[in-house]
């Protein structure tokens, strides 16, 4: 039960998008389409399903003071998690084009871009900060990831319908989406009044 | 080899004519990483709720962008290909690790407000977009200017966003306060502040509004500048 709620409450009372506003950059560069916009959030929640628990790892297992080495080495934590992320989604992109060629055309260059996208090693970073233990982790990693794929999917359809509407031409595109983001985080910022420990009872 | 022959190239010094001075400019106006090439936007949303924070930020992404683009453009030609995403980020992170290791030492302050956000340097995507688009096909020189362009032109977009956020979120700037009341004002009615009438608004300081100013400073830029106006 700890867990659902831990994955409700990364999912949408912190939502990395919506409430963070993290990976905000290919959220509003990739959600031209609902369609490319469901492949890049499935993709999202794959590797931050992944990397969650294998930056856990590092950080309780190497890094710490009680780690393998006996020393305080979190200066290093952003450089491994970085080359986590890296490698990771270098070796999803390669297992995914091995078995699934039908899914790898349809993510096309949205997978690698995942590397770049601050939600993940945001999420790990978050991870850190607030003591999570390994399935905690692994449940936060998977709320996080769907909570960013719910919100790309929201903003990409309404932006789909947004182009047959009269917005003045200097803000169409880019400008709007900036107030559409700005106007769900504002809708998104009602969900932090839930009590997740009340949903329990 | 191929890349002999550019080195030869690359000795003609270290001029400053229009085009450098168009490397420096170009991205404070028609190319700004923030409004027009929509890079950085994570890190510039999160630490504009107030001057001191946007100054401390903008300082460091400058300081990387220009040793990430300067370093790996004189690696440029030792990259293989095949793993330059990941010695571009060994680059960056090392650059955004000693960035904050400094402010843990210098500005603790500082660092405990901007916390991950400091580390989320290493995602942001003007530095590793910088790297991908110009480092690694120019010298270093020139390279340095666009990063020190690029930084700058981050820098001035999240000045701006955080005056208007800091200014009407807590009627202050650098944390010195300018206009509205406080909750002093209301019992001491002799403390008379600039529109003492004005109650700062908390929405300001909250994520959602730093959206909002973001769009209506794309909307006035692309109002002013209408080439950079989506067709689309």
């Amino acid at each position: 039960m700890e867990l659902a709620n831990i994955f409700i409450k990364s999912a949408f009372i912190e939502n990395l998008a919506l409430s963070y506003f993290l990976g905000m950059c290919s959220f509003l560069a990739v959600s031209k389409t609902v369609k490319t916009a469901f492949g890049l959030g499935l993709a999202v929640i794959f590797v931050l399903g992944i990397t969650m628990p294998i930056n856990w790892v590092i950080e309780n297992y190497l890094l710490g003071e009680n780690g393998l080495f006996g020393l305080d080495l979190t200066f290093l934590r952003l450089i491994l998690f970085i080359a986590v992320i890296a490698s990771m989604v270098q070796l999803v992109e390669m297992v995914v084009e091995k078995f699934s060629p039908s899914l790898y055309n349809s993510l096309g260059i949205f997978l690698p871009l995942i590397t770049v996208n601050c939600a993940i090693l945001g999420g790990s970073l978050f991870m850190v900060s607030k003591e999570y233990n390994f399935s905690e982790s692994v449940a936060f990693g998977l709320g996080g990831g769907f909570g960013w794929f719910l919100a790309i999917i929201a903003i990409a359809a309404i932006r789909e319908k947004i182009k047959y509407s009269a917005v003045p031409p200097a803000l169409r595109g880019l400008g709007m989406a900036f107030i559409l983001t700005g106007l769900m985080g504002m809708a998104f910022m009602g969900l932090m009044g839930i009590d997740p420990a009340a949903l329990q009872n | 080899m191929a890349t002999e022959v550019l080195t030869q190239k690359e000795n003609k010094g270290f001029s400053f004519g229009k085009k450098e001075r168009a490397l420096l400019t170009d991205p404070l106006n028609d190319n700004n990483p923030i409004t027009v090439q929509v890079l950085g936007i994570c890190s510039a949303l999160a630490v504009t709720t107030g001057m001191k924070n946007a100054l401390v930020m903008s300082i460091a992404v400058v300081f990387v962008c220009l040793f990430a683009n300067m370093i790996t453009s004189m690696l440029r030609n030792s990259i293989p290909k095949s793993v330059r995403m990941i010695v571009q980020l060994v680059i960056i992170a090392t650059l955004v690790t000693i960035v904050e290791l400094t402010l843990k030492a210098v500005a603790f302050e500082a660092y405990k407000q901007l916390s991950v956000f400091i580390g989320l340097i290493i995602t942001n995507c003007i530095v590793m977009g910088r790297l991908e688009a110009f480092a690694m096909a120019n010298r270093p020189y020139e390279s340095a200017l666009d990063g020190l362009g690029n930084g700058f032109g981050y820098g001035i977009i999240l000045l701006a966003v955080a005056f208007f956020r800091e200014l009407f979120g807590k009627g202050s700037l650098f944390d010195y306060k300018i206009i509205g009341g406080s909750a002093e004002y209301l019992i001491d009615t002799t403390q008379s502040w600039l529109f003492g009438w004005y109650a700062p608004n908390n929405l300001m300081v909250l994520f959602p509004s730093a959206m909002f100013v973001i769009g209506i400073l794309i909307w006035v830029h692309r109002a002013w500048n209408p080439k950079l106006v989506d067709i689309s």
